[in-house]
């Protein structure tokens, strides 16, 4: 298939630069045989000046169109991520203002002004005013963002403690993710790589003989619990990863040898992110996708893909070796109630340990 | 402010002892040899990354299906031709250190520096030809070594172009991180070393070696372009060399400079104490100012070949090197913006974001300057000047997503997504290598003395500029959707499915693109031999390097060397008859000199 696809792209490439190379002989007629440009050449390319910024116009509206609504630029499910929307949206409106008005600057005047034989360009050299213009003017609007922009950043970044956070580790490895509750005391026992004890199944390095620690809870899906903060802090066992949590905003890497930590607040249900609108669509649209596949699949004899259901997740997103494109966990955001019931179910980590 | 460089003529000159092949082809000590010299070998390089991003776009558009392309070059890493997902990993990084170190650093500035610096300021060659020829041979060891790190049993190193430890430090995290990282440490400090090299030449030539009358202000924006960036690279290179140097420490004799606390593959590790925030810290300090030592030189070459080929002064040109000042500055103190969800502390996150931000301004001054130079000019299209406008409209396509990127609270969401691959190959890779597009078919002539065909440049200059678009723009949404960069397949993410599509769109274009470089290779390397003979002057351009012969001679000009009585950009200038005014040309008696 991808053979046959390539031929396909080998062939039309070399019609089309045959095609191409009979325009520009057309247009050479009766020029010089001189490789600078004369006035057809101007004429030529300036159209096509035009036609290109068309086309930059048209892939614009394109992209919009087909892949603008993304889901996940809109429906954040953490109490930060409208703030981030808006500030994402502004900026965008902003570059769309910009893009639009100094494309057509650029390609207008490539057409306008082609070179003409006996034409004289204008000698203007300079203009103070026109610079102070537009040194002033993207200074204002930058500061507007960068003061948006460190207000977000700053209240996101604040880990407020009086708000009595939910603390979770999120425990990073070649190539998955382990969650650690702090118990009943919703504090983490000290813990260090140098503890691990893979015989008595002490996998993240806890500390067997920190009070703290006994009650831990270690998990390989993360539930959290809806409207109330939770302070992640990460840690990592051998190499770089990083904590991405696109549906909440949110991101940490995970660093060996140190803590880093993210916080936020989950502010809709997973059950309820299913059923809003944009979601139902996304995921019926996922799933054709996925039958179409599936059809292909079990014409050759292989399995048929499973139907999507969507779910928050955690991935990695800084490359940490041969599987870092499979390193993810589930998240689970459910009510108080929910989330104590499954917390129920947990080991402790002092009963997790083999004796 | 003049020199005294023409007090003390070359007197050897014409009576000079006899050059044989080797001293004229190989081991040259004249900058024209070794300007062309770097841009072959950055070209050959360049085929390189290109090749393993065609391979790498094929794995993500058709994930795990055999092909018959990873088969025949991929060998045991592709078995039946599906591609192996450390190879590809290993084709990422490659791809990356190849394009921004070896193509658009030393192809692009290595290949204008040396060339344009001596003819533009008139000057016979470099301060010292022999630091010249070191430099570009070490550059040809440090090639030949990346390129033999492809070749290693256990694969090349594969941590991505940034190698963060400790992925890139431990062997047994990864394979390419053995004999294949130890070879790119060095092939990389041997770079280093040759950049450093040629950048104190290009620093002690434009400061010394000025030809009488050209003062700093009337040099044209390319040389202003070149010195400044020999500045950056000169203070930035340095650090990666530590950081690289220390890397090989940890790597080999047990130090723990950035590794701490590592369990992995069922043992702990001696480490203690090092932090690989350090290293990021040490790699960014160059790293982000090496976007603009690859900028820089694109712009400097953009915006002489606009001049020449509007057929008008540059706009403002006081404004545009205050801006490669500006940006030349803030470029040094902004690298933490790569770095906002390292664990760095947030208020640094603060900082970084202020200054990054700012640069945006000299950047937003430059885009309408040269918007502004081609206004109510008397555009000749010429392939080079296709070339320098499309350089300002991806410029100003990627430039702008800057904003988000740059803004640590927006970054937190598309961090590391393909959104910012998007950015950065519009806004430093497609156009940098635009900018050397530009001026490869500009300065063809001087280089080769024949000229590049125009129709195939032509359609070398609309294919490359859609498909680039076709490339880059929808890979902003599949980035703002939250697709991680660096994965194999996404086929274990139900989530990204309905983004396939836009995956092989992608390709499909990069492909197209890529095939068609071919025609660019065709006419750069069969116009070497069989181009249409060139004029003294083709572009009717006002500066020192078209008064030079085109017949290459060692020492540049017969006779004494020009002197210079006005500034680079006497284009239509009234009160001539011709629309261009070369800078050896004096001023007319009550001529103003008219930008001072």
């Amino acid at each position: 298939m991808t053979a046959f696809l390539t031929v396909i792209i080998l062939v039309f490439i070399a019609v089309a630069i045959w095609q191409m190379i009979k325009i520009f002989d057309l247009a050479q007629v009766g020029a010089s045989n001189s490789q600078v440009a004369n006035d057809q050449d101007n004429k030529l390319n300036a159209y096509l000046m035009i036609g290109f910024l068309i086309f930059i116009y048209a892939i614009t509206i394109v992209c919009f169109v087909n892949w603008g609504d993304l889901p996940l630029m809109s429906n954040s499910a953490s109490e930060h991520g409208p703030g981030i929307d808006n500030l994402m949206i502004i900026s965008m409106v902003i570059i769309f203002i910009v893009q639009t008005i100094t494309q057509f600057l650029l390609h207008y005047f490539a057409y306008k002004y082609r070179g003409e034989k006996g034409k004289k360009a204008l000698f203007y050299a300079d203009n103070n005013t026109l610079e102070a213009i537009w040194t002033i003017i993207p200074v204002i609007v930058l500061a507007g963002l960068i003061i948006y922009g460190l207000f977000t950043w700053t209240t996101i970044m604040n880990v407020n403690e009086d708000d009595d956070p939910l603390v979770v580790e999120l425990y990073a490895q070649q190539f998955n993710w382990k969650a650690r509750y702090g118990g009943n005391d919703n504090t983490l026992g000290k813990a260090n790589v140098r503890l691990i004890n893979l015989d008595n199944a002490n996998i993240l390095g806890v500390d067997e003989s920190d009070p703290n620690a006994q009650d831990d809870v270690i998990t390989t899906e993360l539930h959290l619990p809806v409207g109330r903060p939770v302070l992640f802090k990460m840690r990592s066992q051998d190499v770089l990863h990083s904590a991405y949590m696109p549906h909440f905003r949110a991101q940490m890497n995970c660093v060996p040898g140190m803590i880093t930590q993210f916080g936020f607040t989950p502010t809709v249900t997973t059950a309820d992110m299913r059923q809003r609108e944009a979601i139902v669509d996304k995921v019926a649209n996922i799933n054709n996708i996925r039958k179409e596949k599936s059809k292909e699949l079990v014409a050759n004899g292989e399995e048929a893909l499973e139907p999507y259901v969507f779910d928050y997740l955690l991935i990695c997103n800084k490359i940490c070796g041969k599987s870092h494109y499979n390193m993810q966990m589930k998240i689970v955001v459910e009510t108080q109630e929910e989330y104590d019931a499954w917390m129920a179910e947990q080991k402790e980590f002092k009963n997790s340990l083999i004796k | 402010m003049s020199t005294h460089a023409d007090t003390h003529e070359h007197d050897d000159h014409g009576h000079h002892h006899k050059e044989t092949f080797v001293t004229k082809y190989i081991f040259s000590q004249d900058h024209k040899m070794i300007a062309k010299q770097y841009l072959i070998t950055g070209t050959i390089m360049g085929v390189i990354g290109v090749l393993m991003s065609l391979m790498f776009r094929m794995q993500i558009a058709w994930p795990e299906e055999p092909n018959v392309l990873f088969e025949a070059l991929l060998g045991k890493w592709a078995p039946d031709g599906v591609m192996d997902a450390d190879i590809y990993l290993a084709l990422v990084t490659i791809h990356g250190t190849i394009m921004v170190f070896f193509v658009l650093t030393a192809g692009l500035s290595g290949t204008f520096s040396n060339l344009l610096i001596p003819l533009q300021i008139g000057a016979r060659d470099m301060a010292s030809g022999f630091l010249n020829m070191v430099s570009y041979w070490l550059f040809f060891l440090s090639s030949v070594i990346m390129v033999i790190s492809l070749f290693v049993e256990a694969g090349p190193a594969a941590a991505g172009w940034t190698i963060y430890p400790p992925l890139s430090a431990l062997p047994m995290a990864q394979g390419g991180s053995g004999m294949g990282m130890t070879l790119w440490l060095v092939s990389m400090a041997i770079f280093i070393a040759s950049s450093l090299l040629g950048s104190l030449n290009y620093i002690v030539t434009v400061i010394n070696l000025r030809t009488k009358g050209m003062s700093m202000t009337r040099l044209p924006l390319t040389i202003w372009a070149f010195f400044v960036t020999a500045i950056i690279g000169v203070v930035s290179f340095p650090v990666l060399l530590s950081a690289a140097l220390l890397l090989i420490m940890d790597r080999s004799f047990g130090t723990s400079f950035f590794l701490s606390d590592i369990f992995i593959q069922g043992e702990v590790l001696h480490y203690q104490g090092g932090s690989p925030v350090l290293f990021e810290h040490l790699f960014w300090f160059l790293g982000h100012p090496e976007v603009y030592i690859v900028i820089l030189p694109a712009m400097g070459l953009v915006s002489e070949i606009m001049a020449s080929n509007s057929r008008k002064p540059i706009f403002g040109y006081r404004a545009m090197i205050m801006s490669i000042l500006a940006i030349a500055f803030l470029s040094t103190i902004v690298w933490g913006h790569h770095m906002f969800v390292s664990g760095m502390n947030p208020f640094l996150g603060s900082v970084f974001t202020f200054t990054t931000l700012l640069i945006a301004i000299p950047s937003a001054v430059k885009a309408f300057n040269w918007i502004t130079t081609i206004w109510k000019g008397n555009l000749q299209m010429n392939p080079a000047m296709l070339f320098s406008i499309g350089f300002v409209s991806t410029f100003i396509t990627g430039g702008l997503t800057g904003i988000i990127l740059g803004d640590s609270a927006l970054d937190i969401n598309v961090h590391d997504t393909y959104f910012v691959v998007a950015h950065f190959h519009l806004v430093m890779g497609i156009s940098a290598l635009y900018g050397m597009f530009a001026g490869i078919y500009h300065w063809f002539p001087k280089m080769f003395g024949r000229m590049l065909n125009k129709k195939l440049g032509y359609i070398h200059f609309w294919v490359t500029a859609i498909c680039a678009y076709g490339v880059f723009f929808p890979m902003h949404f599949i980035g703002m959707a939250g697709l991680p960069r660096r994965y194999y397949t996404n086929s274990n993410f139900p989530l990204f499915d309905d983004l396939a599509d836009v995956n092989v769109i992608i390709t499909i274009f990069a492909l197209i693109g890529g095939v068609f470089q071919l025609v660019y290779l065709y006419n750069f390397f069969a116009s070497i031999f069989t181009g249409e003979k060139t004029v003294q002057n083709p572009w009717r351009s006002t500066t020192l390097e078209w008064t030079a012969p085109v017949k290459h001679i060692h020492g540049n000009w017969e006779g004494e060397i020009p002197h210079v009585y006005r500034w680079s950009y006497d284009y239509s200038k009234p009160g001539h008859d011709e629309d261009f005014v070369p800078q050896n040309v004096p001023l007319k008696e009550g001529e103003e000199e008219l930008q001072h």
